[in-house]
C-alpha cells in the first residue's frame, strides 16, 4: 500500500472554525438542526417576552404606579402578546415537530428539507422585523417606536388615522412574513406524516405525537391563511386607500375581528395540540403503560380540529352579534369541551394501574393535567355567553388564557425539554435542577395566575396601564406580581440546567427512559441520516415489541 | 425516595395553605373605599346583571363539581399508582382501552353540555330579546378617545362621563335602553353591577339595557382597548329616584347662565381654541369633539373620572392635561396665570 493513500488531510481534522460552524448551521436543511434552530430562536424570544411581562407586572404592582408611561405599557402588552404567540409558542412547537416527527415515523428527513429551511428563516426574519420597529418605527413622524395596538390589533385603531408612523406596519409585516413561514412548515409536516412513514407504520400505528401534529399542521394551513390575507388587506388600507376596515369610509371594524379570530381560536388549538402530543408520549412512558384508548384519542384530536374551526366568534360575544349568533357559538364552544375532556380522561386512565415515576418530565405533565383541567373549566364558564359579557376582556380572561398557554402548553413544553434533551444533546440533564425548576415555576405560576382571576371578577379590565385604588384590586395585583419573580427564577434555573448539562452532563445513552417509540432506537444525538437502516414496525410501540418478544403489542392492537 | 416525596408534598400543602390564608387576610384588610361592592360582578343590582349572576352560579356549580371529581381521580392516580420503593422492576399489566368506559366519559359530558347550553340560551334570549316598554328612558352613549358622551334625545339633554338614570322598581319599571355608538375606535360599556359589557364600535350601532333596582353610584370603566388612555376612561352611573332624576333633567335642559363678573373668562373661552371642541349651550361655543361643558359644575369628576371636579384640578387640567392624563387628546392651552384664573372662574359658573 502506498503511503499517499493513507495520508489524511490533517488540516480538516482540526476543529472547524467558528465561521465554518456558523456556515453549516445557516445553510442547513437537516430537520434536526432546523428543529434546534427553531427552539433556540424561540427561547431567546421567550426571555424577551418574559421581560416585557415583568415590566407590565411591576407597573401594576400598586394603583397609580408610575414605573412606565401609558405609551410604553401599551407597547409592552402588544409586543408581549405578539412575541409569545408568533415568535415563541409557534416556533418552539414547530421546532419539536421538526426534530421529532421524522425520527418517530422512521424517516431520514422531512418531506421538503429546503422548504423547511425557508419556513424557519421566514419566521426568524418575521421576529427580527417586529423588533426592528424599535429602531425603524419612528419614521419621519417622531411617533411611537413599537406597535401599540394590542396583539389582536382591532380596527380602526390600526388605521393611519389612529396609528401614525410605522409601528403598525412593522407589526403587520412581521405577521405577514412569519405567516408564510408557518404555512410552509405546516405543508411540510402534513406531507411528511402522510408520505414518509416507515414500512409497517399505517396511520393507525403511528405515534399519537405524529397524529396530533398532523391535525395541528392542517389547522395552521386553514387558520394562518386568513390572518395573512387580513394583513395584506390592512396594508392595502394603510397605503393604497382601500377601506376594508376603515370605518370612517364605510368599512367594517367587525370584519377584522372575524378575520382575526377565525385565525385566533384555531391558533389556540395549533398551540395546544402539540402540548397534548408531548403529554401523550411522556405520560405513558413514565406510567409504564400503553396509551389508553388510542383510537379514541385520534378521534378526539380530529374532532377538536374540526370543531375548533367553528368557535371563533366566542371572542366576540360583546360586539353585538345578536342573540341567535351568540347562541350558536355557545353551543359550538361548549361542544369542544367534550373531546378535550375525553383526552384528559384517557391520560388519567393511562396512569391508572401504572407505576408512575416522578421524573421531572412527568412532574410537569401531572401539573399540566391539573392546570389544563382548571383552564378548560374556566373556558366552559366563558363559553356561557352571558357570563362572558361580565368576564370578557377582564383579568379573568387574561388569567384563563395564561392558564392554557403557560399552565398547559409551557408546562408540557418543559416536560418535552427534559424528556427529549438527552436525545437531542446526548447528555443527561440534572434531575435536582430540573425539580428545583419545577417547584419554583409551579409556585410562581399559581401565585400569578390563580390570583389573577380575582380582579377580573371584581371588574378589572385588561390592558389598563394603571387602576384606581379602593376597588379591591390592589392586594391581588401585588400577589400576582410577586409570582412573576418566582417564575423568572424558575426560568433561570431551567436555562442554567440546559447549559450546564450540555457541557457537563453525563452521557445519556440512546434510550435513557426505557421508552417505546422509534427515536429512542437510534443514537443520541442521532446521526444526520437518523437510522442506519430504515426500521420496519408491526405495532404502535416498536421498541416494546423489541424488548418484550414474548408479549408484543401487535398481538393485541 | 418515598421520604423525599412525602416531605415535598407536605411542603406543597403548607405552601398552598399559607398562600390561601395570607391572601384571605390581605383581602379582608383591603380598604374598600366608599363603594363597598365597587365593580364586583357578584353583587348585581339590575335585571341583566342578576340574570347573568343566576346563570354564573349554575355554571360555577357544574364546573366546580367536575373539578372535584376529576381532581380527585388525578390525586388518586398519583398517590395510588406511584412507583413503590420495593418495586419488582416488572412492567405493569398493559391495558389498551375499553369501549364501555370511553362511551361513558363521552356521553356524560355531552349531557352536561346540553344542560349548560339550555340554561345559557335562555339567559341570552332573556337579556338580548327583552321587550322595550314605552316608558323606557332612551340614552345614546357615544364612546370617544377617552371619554363618554350621553345624549337623551327625548329630553334634549347632552352630558358627558356621568350617566344619570332613574331607579326602576318592580311595580313601575323604568328601564334605560341605550344605543351605543363610537366616534373613533372601539370601546366597551361595562358597569359590572348593572349589566354585562357591550362594545361601542364605529359604524356598527349596538344596544343594551339596564334597570337599576337601588339608587346610588355605580362604577365601571371602558373594557375594550381604545388607545393610549384606555385606562382612564372611567364610567360613573348615578341612579336617582324618579323625582331627583326629573329635577336633574330639568336643570340640564337650561342654557348656561352667565353674569358680568365672569365676562373676561368667557371672552378667553370664546376666543381661543376651546370652542372648537366644547359646547356651552346658548353661547358661540358649539364644538363636538370634546365634552359638553354647559353644566360642567353639575359633575363630580373631570377628565372621564380621572380627577375630582375641584377648582385646582380644573385649573391644572387646562394648564397641562398630560399631568392628569398623559395621552389625552385635550391640548395644553398655553395660557398665562391671570388668563387661567379667569377661565377657571368662568367654568365654575357653568352649573
Amino acid at each position: 500500500m502506498s503511503t499517499e493513500s493513507i495520508a489524511w488531510p490533517t488540516t480538516t481534522a482540526a476543529s472547524p472554525s467558528f465561521v465554518d460552524h456558523l456556515h453549516k448551521w445557516v445553510t442547513t436543511v437537516d430537520h434536526k438542526r432546523l428543529g434546534i434552530l427553531y427552539i433556540v430562536y424561540a427561547l431567546i424570544f421567550l426571555v424577551i417576552g418574559g421581560v416585557e411581562a415583568t415590566v407590565m407586572r411591576i407597573q401594576l404592582i400598586r394603583p397609580h404606579n408610575n414605573f412606565v408611561s401609558p405609551q410604553v405599557f401599551n407597547r409592552m402588552f402588544t409586543m408581549h402578546g405578539t412575541t409569545m404567540i408568533f415568535f415563541v409558542a409557534m416556533p418552539i412547537l414547530f421546532g419539536f415537530a421538526n426534530y421529532l416527527i421524522p425520527l418517530m415515523i422512521g424517516a431520514r428527513d422531512m418531506a421538503f428539507p429546503r422548504l423547511n429551511a425557508f419556513g424557519f428563516w421566514m419566521t426568524a426574519f418575521g421576529g427580527l422585523l417586529l423588533y426592528f420597529s424599535l429602531i425603524g418605527a419612528n419614521g419621519l413622524y417622531g411617533a411611537g417606536n413599537a406597535p401599540d395596538v394590542g396583539w389582536f390589533a382591532y380596527a380602526p385603531l390600526t388605521s393611519q388615522t389612529f396609528s401614525v408612523g410605522h409601528s403598525t406596519d412593522f407589526w403587520t409585516l412581521a405577521l405577514l412574513v412569519s405567516g408564510f413561514g408557518s404555512i410552509s412548515t405546516a405543508v411540510n409536516i402534513v406531507a411528511t406524516v402522510l408520505c414518509m412513514r416507515c414500512p409497517g407504520m399505517t396511520l393507525a400505528k403511528m405515534p399519537l405525537f405524529a397524529w396530533l401534529n398532523l391535525v395541528m399542521a392542517g389547522l395552521v394551513i386553514l387558520a394562518v391563511s386568513p390572518l395573512t390575507a387580513a394583513q395584506i388587506m390592512l396594508l392595502l388600507d394603510r397605503y393604497l386607500g382601500a377601506h376594508f376596515f376603515d370605518t370612517q369610509a364605510g368599512g367594517s371594524a367587525v370584519i377584522w375581528m372575524h378575520f382575526f379570530w377565525i385565525f385566533g381560536h384555531p391558533e389556540v388549538y395549533v398551540l395546544v395540540l402539540p402540548a397534548f402530543a408531548f403529554a401523550s408520549e411522556i405520560i405513558p412512558v413514565f406510567s409504564r403503560k400503553a396509551i389508553f384508548g388510542y383510537p379514541v384519542m385520534v378521534g378526539a384530536t380530529v374532532a377538536i380540529g374540526f370543531i375548533s374551526m367553528s368557535v371563533w366568534a366566542h371572542h366576540m360575544f360583546t360586539v353585538g352579534m345578536g342573540a341567535n349568533a351568540n347562541t350558536f357559538f355557545v353551543l359550538s364552544t361548549m361542544a369542544i369541551a367534550v373531546p378535550t375532556g375525553i383526552k384528559i380522561f384517557n391520560w388519567l386512565a393511562t396512569m391508572w394501574g401504572g407505576k408512575i415515576e416522578f421524573k421531572t418530565p412527568m412532574l410537569f405533565c401531572i401539573a399540566f393535567l391539573f392546570q389544563f383541567l382548571i383552564a378548560g373549566l374556566t373556558g366552559v364558564m366563558m363559553s356561557a355567553a352571558p357570563f362572558d359579557w361580565q368576564l370578557g376582556n377582564s383579568y379573568f380572561v387574561v388569567a384563563h388564557f395564561h392558564y392554557v398557554i403557560v399552565g398547559g402548553i409551557l408546562f408540557t413544553l418543559f416536560a418535552a425539554f427534559y424528556y427529549w434533551f438527552p436525545k437531542m444533546s446526548g447528555k443527561m440533564y440534572s434531575e435536582i435542577l430540573g425539580k428545583l425548576h419545577f417547584w419554583l415555576f409551579l409556585i410562581g405560576f399559581h401565585l400569578t395566575f390563580d390570583f389573577m382571576h380575582v380582579p377580573g371578577l371584581l371588574g378589572m379590565p385588561r390592558r389598563i396601564y394603571t387602576y384606581e385604588p379602593g376597588r379591591g384590586w390592589d392586594s391581588w395585583n401585588l400577589i400576582v406580581t410577586i409570582g412573576v419573580f418566582f417564575q423568572a427564577a424558575g426560568i433561570l434555573v431551567f436555562l442554567g440546567n440546559l447549559l450546564w448539562s450540555y457541557y457537563r452532563g453525563k452521557d445519556a445513552g440512546s434510550d435513557p427512559w426505557d421508552a417505546w417509540t422509534l427515536e429512542w432506537s437510534t443514537n443520541s444525538p442521532p446521526p444526520a441520516y437518523n437510522f442506519a437502516s430504515i426500521p420496519v414496525i408491526k405495532s404502535r410501540r416498536p421498541l416494546w415489541d423489541l424488548k418484550h418478544p414474548d408479549d408484543p403489542d401487535w398481538k393485541y392492537e | 425516595m418515598l421520604q423525599m416525596r412525602s416531605s415535598m408534598s407536605r411542603f406543597l400543602a403548607q405552601t398552598i395553605g399559607l398562600l390561601f390564608w395570607s391572601a384571605a387576610a390581605v383581602w379582608a384588610s383591603e380598604p374598600k373605599g366608599s363603594f363597598p361592592d365597587g365593580t364586583n360582578i357578584f353583587a348585581p343590582a339590575s335585571t341583566p346583571a342578576k340574570s347573568i349572576f343566576g346563570l354564573s352560579l349554575f355554571v360555577l356549580a357544574v364546573t366546580g363539581a367536575i373539578f372535584l371529581v376529576v381532581f380527585a381521580l388525578l390525586l388518586y392516580c398519583v398517590v395510588k399508582f406511584r412507583k413503590r420503593k420495593n418495586d419488582d422492576g416488572r412492567e405493569p399489566p398493559q391495558v389498551y382501552g375499553s369501549n364501555q368506559v370511553e362511551l361513558a366519559w363521552t356521553v356524560i359530558p355531552v349531557l352536561i353540555v346540553v344542560a349548560l347550553f339550555m340554561a345559557t340560551a335562555r339567559v341570552i334570549a332573556d337579556v338580548q330579546k327583552a321587550a322595550r316598554p314605552d316608558n323606557a328612558i332612551e340614552v345614546i352613549a357615544i364612546g370617544h378617545q377617552f371619554w363618554w358622551e350621553y345624549r337623551y334625545p327625548a329630553f334634549g339633554v347632552v352630558t358627558a362621563n356621568e350617566l344619570h338614570v332613574p331607579v326602576s322598581d318592580a311595580h313601575h319599571p323604568t328601564p334605560t335602553f341605550m344605543k351605543l355608538l363610537s366616534a373613533d375606535t372601539d370601546h366597551s360599556f361595562w358597569i359590572p353591577r348593572l349589566a354585562g359589557k357591550t362594545d361601542l364600535i364605529p359604524n356598527h350601532p349596538n344596544s343594551m339595557w339596564i334597570d337599576p333596582h337601588e339608587t346610588g353610584i355605580y362604577l365601571g370603566q371602558c373594557a375594550q382597548y381604545c388607545g393610549t388612555q384606555h385606562a382612564k376612561m372611567l364610567l360613573r352611573v348615578y341612579v336617582q329616584s324618579q323625582d331627583e332624576f326629573a329635577r336633574w333633567i330639568q336643570e340640564q335642559r337650561q342654557q348656561a347662565t352667565v353674569g358680568n363678573a365672569v365676562s373676561q373668562g368667557q371672552r378667553i373661552f370664546e376666543t381661543t381654541a376651546c370652542i372648537n371642541c366644547h359646547t356651552v349651550a346658548g353661547t358661540v361655543a358649539n364644538g363636538r369633539f370634546g365634552p359638553d361643558l354647559t353644566h360642567l359644575m353639575s359633575r363630580d369628576t373631570i377628565a372621564a373620572g380621572a380627577a375630582k371636579n375641584t377648582p385646582e384640578n380644573l385649573r391644572q387640567w387646562i394648564l397641562n392635561p398630560a399631568a392628569i392624563k398623559p395621552g389625552s387628546l385635550m391640548p395644553a392651552m398655553q395660557l398665562s396665570d391671570p388668563e387661567l384664573d379667569a377661565l377657571t372662574t368662568y367654568l365654575e359658573t357653568l352649573r
